[in-house]
Formats: C-alpha cells, sequence, structure tokens
C-alpha cells in the first residue's frame, strides 16, 4: 500500500488531465478537507469578530477593541473562555439527547461546504486536481438534502432541554425551516431549469458562458436571498432564538463549548448559505467577461484569482448578512409564515412557469443558450421585477396583528354583538 | 380582531415595507462607512473633570514633610456623615499634631465641609475617582495614605468669584 502510494506520487501525471490513480485522489481529498475545514473555522471565529465591529460601526460604537490589535485575538479569548467554562446539565434534560443536539447542528452545517467548488482546478504532478472538496455529479441535491437536516439538532436542543422557551425555539425553528426549504428549492429550480443539470460545476460553467444567474434570475435570486436568511437563523428571521420571547430560544439551557457549537454552526451555515447564493447566481468562481479563467489550460495562478474573487464575493455576501441584521427588527411569528406561505411559494411557483414558458418559448424560436439568450431572459426579469416590486410594496407584506375586516363584515359582527346578552350599554 | 376598532388604511408609503427596508439599509450603511463614534476609550482617554469636582481626600503637607494639620478638631465636628476620626496629640513645644486621623471614604458624602473649615488648609478633597480596592478596609485612609496622596485638589466655590473666573 505505501509503496504503490510513493510510487503514485513518484510517477509524473498530465497536470492538466485527472489524476488516474485512486491514491491521488484520495490524498488530495485528504488535504482539501483539512484546508477546507481550517478556513471554514478561522473563517466562522473571525466572523464573529467581524459581526460585532460590523453591528458597533453601524451603531456608531467601537466595538471590541482590547484583545490583540483592534480586537484581532477576541475570537480566540472567546474560543478559550468557552473551552474553560463549565458544562452545565439541566436536571431534567434528557441528557443523550442534550449532548448529542449540538453535534448534531454542528456537523451538516459542516457538510454542506463540501461540495461547492471554491476555485479553478488546479494542476499539480499528480494530475488536475479539482477545487472541491466532493465533487459530487448531483451536488445541489446533496445541499438541499444535508442543510435540512441541520434544523434536527435544533429542534433536539429545544426538545432535550426540557425547557419551555427551548421547545418553543425548537418548534419555531423546524416550521420555519421547513416553510422556506420549499420555497428555497423552488426558486432553485429556475436555476437547475436554464442550467440544465445539477452539478455545481455546470451551473457555474453555464453562468461563465452566458450572463449571471443574478441577472437572468433575479426573482429567483431574491426568493433565494430570503429563504437562506430563514434558513440560517438570521434576523430579520432569528425567531427561533428570538431573545426578547425566549430568552435565547433552543440553546437557552447550553453552555460553555455546546453553546459555541450552536453558534459555529450557525456561522457555517451562514458561510454555505453565502457560498451557494455566489455558485448560484454569481458565477461561484468565475471571473466576468471572460473564459479565460473557465478553460483550460489550467494554471496555478487562474487558480489562485478565481479562489481569491471566490472569496470576496462569499464575503460580500457575510457582509450583506450582518448588514441586513443590524438593519431590520425581527418578524412577527405569523407575519413569517405569512411571507413563506402566502408570497414566496406562489411567487416562486409561478416564477418557474413563467421561466420554463419563456425557455420554452427561446427554444422553439431557435435562439440558442448564449448573449441574446441572457439578455431575453434579463428583460424578461426586469419586467417580472418590476412587477413583484409594486406588488409588494402596495403594503401587503406587513399584515396587522389581525387582518382586514371588511365593512360588511364589521357589520354583521356589531349587530352580532348588540344582539348578545354579554353586550355592554354604550356601545364600542 | 375586537369589534369597533377602526382599521384605518395607512398610506402605501408607510406600510411598504420594500422602500422601508431600503431606507433602513441606507441609514445603517451611512452609519457603517462614516460612524460618529462618541466613545471614550477610558483608560487612555479620560474626560476632564470641573475644577470643583469634589473626590477622595487629600491631607496637604509642610515643606518638612508633615501635615498640615494642627488637629483643632472642626472637621470631625463639622462633617455631616461623621467620618472623619481625630485624636489629637501634642509635642514638647506644645504644637499640636494628629495622632490618629482617619477618613472613612465609605461614609463621606463628598460635601467638601472639612476643605471649607480647615483652618490651615490642610485636609482638601480632591480632583479624582478612580479609588478601587480590594477590601473594605482599604476605604479607611489614614494620615500617612492621606499625606502621600498627589492628585490635584479641589478649588471650592469663591462667593468674590462666583462663576470662578
Amino acid at each position: 500500500m505505501t509503496w504503490s502510494l510513493t510510487f503514485a506520487l513518484l510517477q509524473v501525471a498530465n497536470p492538466q488531465a485527472p489524476p488516474t490513480s485512486t491514491s491521488v485522489f484520495v490524498i488530495a481529498t485528504v488535504i482539501k478537507m483539512i484546508i477546507v475545514f481550517t478556513v471554514l473555522m478561522v473563517g466562522v471565529a473571525l466572523l464573529t469578530l467581524a459581526e460585532r465591529k460590523i453591528s458597533a460601526w453601524i451603531q456608531d460604537r467601537h466595538g471590541p477593541n482590547r484583545v490583540g490589535w483592534h480586537g484581532l485575538l477576541q475570537p480566540a479569548a472567546d474560543g478559550l473562555k468557552n473551552i474553560m467554562k463549565e458544562e452545565t446539565y439541566p436536571d431534567a434534560a434528557y441528557k443523550p439527547l442534550f449532548i448529542l443536539a449540538p453535534a448534531l447542528a454542528f456537523i451538516p452545517a459542516m457538510m454542506t461546504f463540501a461540495v461547492i467548488p471554491f476555485a479553478s482546478p488546479l494542476p499539480t504532478g499528480a494530475g488536475l486536481i479539482e477545487m472541491v472538496v466532493a465533487p459530487l455529479p448531483i451536488g445541489f441535491l446533496y445541499i438541499l438534502a444535508i442543510t435540512s437536516l441541520g434544523v434536527y439538532g435544533i429542534v433536539l436542543a429545544g426538545w432535550a432541554s426540557n425547557n419551555k422557551y427551548s421547545l418553543l425555539g425548537g418548534l419555531r425553528s423546524s416550521a420555519q425551516m421547513v416553510s422556506y426549504e420549499i420555497a428555497m428549492g423552488l426558486s432553485t429550480i429556475a436555476v437547475l431549469l436554464v442550467a440544465g443539470n445539477v452539478a455545481l460545476n455546470d451551473i457555474i460553467w453555464q453562468q461563465a458562458t452566458t450572463v449571471w444567474n443574478f441577472f437572468g434570475l433575479t426573482i429567483a435570486f431574491i426568493i433565494f436571498l430570503i429563504a437562506a436568511f430563514a434558513e440560517t437563523n438570521r434576523l430579520p428571521f432569528d425567531l427561533p432564538e428570538a431573545e426578547s420571547e425566549l430568552i435565547a430560544g433552543y440553546h437557552t439551557e447550553y453552555s460553555a463549548m455546546k453553546f459555541s457549537l450552536f453558534f459555529i454552526a450557525e456561522y457555517s451555515n451562514m458561510v454555505t448559505a453565502s457560498a451557494l447564493l455566489v455558485t448560484l447566481f454569481f458565477g461561484g468562481w468565475d471571473i466576468p467577461f471572460t473564459l479565460w479563467d473557465n478553460q483550460a489550460p489550467w494554471s496555478i495562478l487562474k487558480t489562485v484569482l478565481t479562489g481569491l474573487l471566490f472569496a470576496g464575493k462569499v464575503l460580500f455576501f457575510l457582509f450583506f448578512y450582518m448588514w441586513i441584521r443590524w438593519t431590520l427588527p425581527r418578524f412577527r411569528y405569523d407575519q413569517l409564515m405569512s411571507l413563506g406561505w402566502r408570497v414566496l411559494l406562489p411567487v416562486a411557483l409561478l416564477y418557474i412557469v413563467v421561466i420554463a414558458g419563456t425557455l420554452l418559448i427561446l427554444d422553439l424560436l431557435g435562439v440558442r443558450p448564449g448573449a441574446t439568450h441572457g439578455i431575453i431572459l434579463g428583460v424578461v426579469n426586469l419586467v417580472l421585477a418590476g412587477i413583484l416590486f409594486l406588488i409588494l410594496d402596495s403594503g401587503r407584506i406587513i399584515s396587522p396583528a389581525s387582518g382586514r375586516v371588511h365593512a360588511e363584515q364589521l357589520r354583521r359582527l356589531r349587530a352580532m354583538r348588540s344582539r348578545s346578552p354579554l353586550a355592554a350599554p354604550g356601545g364600542d | 380582531m375586537a369589534i369597533g376598532v377602526r382599521v384605518v388604511a395607512r398610506p402605501v408609503e408607510q406600510v411598504s415595507y420594500m422602500r422601508a427596508t431600503l431606507k433602513g439599509m441606507a441609514l445603517t450603511f451611512k452609519h457603517l462607512i462614516n460612524p460618529h463614534k462618541v466613545t471614550t476609550q477610558y483608560p487612555e482617554e479620560k474626560e476632564p473633570i470641573s475644577r470643583r469636582w469634589r473626590g477622595t481626600h487629600r491631607m496637604l503637607t509642610d515643606e518638612t514633610g508633615k501635615a498640615k494639620c494642627v488637629a483643632c478638631g472642626l472637621c470631625p465636628q463639622i462633617c455631616p456623615a461623621n467620618c472623619i476620626k481625630l485624636v489629637p496629640g501634642e509635642d514638647e513645644e506644645g504644637n499640636r499634631y494628629p495622632l490618629v486621623y482617619e477618613i472613612d471614604e465609605f461614609r463621606c458624602i463628598f460635601c467638601g465641609y472639612c476643605q471649607e473649615v480647615c483652618p490651615e488648609e490642610a485636609i482638601h478633597v480632591g480632583r479624582h475617582y478612580e479609588n478601587a480596592e480590594y477590601s473594605r478596609a482599604g476605604f479607611v485612609y489614614d494620615l500617612e495614605r492621606l499625606t502621600a496622596q498627589t492628585h490635584p485638589v479641589c478649588e471650592m466655590w469663591d462667593p468674590a468669584d462666583p462663576k470662578g473666573e
């Protein structure tokens, strides 16, 4: 085994072709796993600092600036604190699930990133290494499957804590995730229709050769963005941990590293959602206006450049997440449900029909995917986005605590009340 | 809905979530790139305090380094909080001096009467506020501690110059 491994490494393969030996594949995958895991964990640590800094700047404060240069070591101090802290267990908690829940939240959050391509393939002496941990041909379906697993951790945490606030948080999160997963899945169908494939690298290639899906499929992007916020439990959809209502929601009873794991899970979910947004709608690692980076011959320079660009795009969306968080207040629970089921779901369904129809018409007219194809899609989208904006803008998203009552209904209710023996004299 | 609550149809621009969101984002972004920070970075920067600030006490000394106090007993007499403990003593030449002079800063209400009443301008309230201690006993300042203080002292209100000009 060792001998064949060394042999495989020593033999000079064609750098522009995928490696032929399995051992190269295994070693490369392990290295990529370690790198991606490390980058993700360090990124999450820095994100906690970024969140606090950005919130501070938005609120005209300084933010953490005591530990290290401009507070740069704050995540390390936080981590150290969380490791040193005492783990507490509520007496009434169901221990096995109580311990399992943080891991169940954490593992899917880490797993989802595995299929997202983060740079162009890297040519090495052992062959062409794809810059994705697991280049699954069913990449996108895998993501949909794994992200919905994350809700188990939260629900089990809420239930196992044996605390009413935790339970309410867990229930809310399950309802929220299930509702928005539908809108999320449906919004991406448009992307899959255009790309004609579920492999993420093919979706990137399609965007590189035509236009980014953000321009072609704006409404799908908007729906996906909103659903991604809800899926990651970020404000304005952070009902599972709504501090003002539920103390800390599902992680009320957690302390030390277990609490930290929920935190890491939330942030790595954010990273994955941002990476997914970038991959599906902003061309992934594609450098715009050129096909130089999407084609052989591959080079290290291309890998580095595309990797950096991908990181930049992801960072922009992470910033966007934080920007939104420190701008918007939390939705009320019924507003959340109404937005998910009564706005996003019908819009997503309708959008699939319209996009599928447009694609069919374009196909019948013989317009091949390319620049014209993209422009036509873009124009259709612009019109649709305008209509959507006008409809949503007419005050239909925010519902009052009770629905609007028609004058006729109100008269009937009043008549009913006047007949009631309980009616107080003197009208209203 | 409670019967009889009038539902007011509000104008669209007031109920539009989209416009409100965009406006809010513009506002937060404006603060993000151009924050007007008002935080004082405390241990490094300190806000200036008034010249009449009355903080923890300080006993002034003469040229020989001895406390100026002549143990006349006026300050414990006037102290409304009864926080000054004074035991007078007398040396061979007949000069009075404090054998024990202790101020309990926990009891003190920082009225500054002791400074006002002192005929020798010995005891002063100081322009100082960083008084943290690890024990309660540390807040009883004895004579040695009071003379060792170096912080500036309070400038009392002068009736001849009421605005301090």
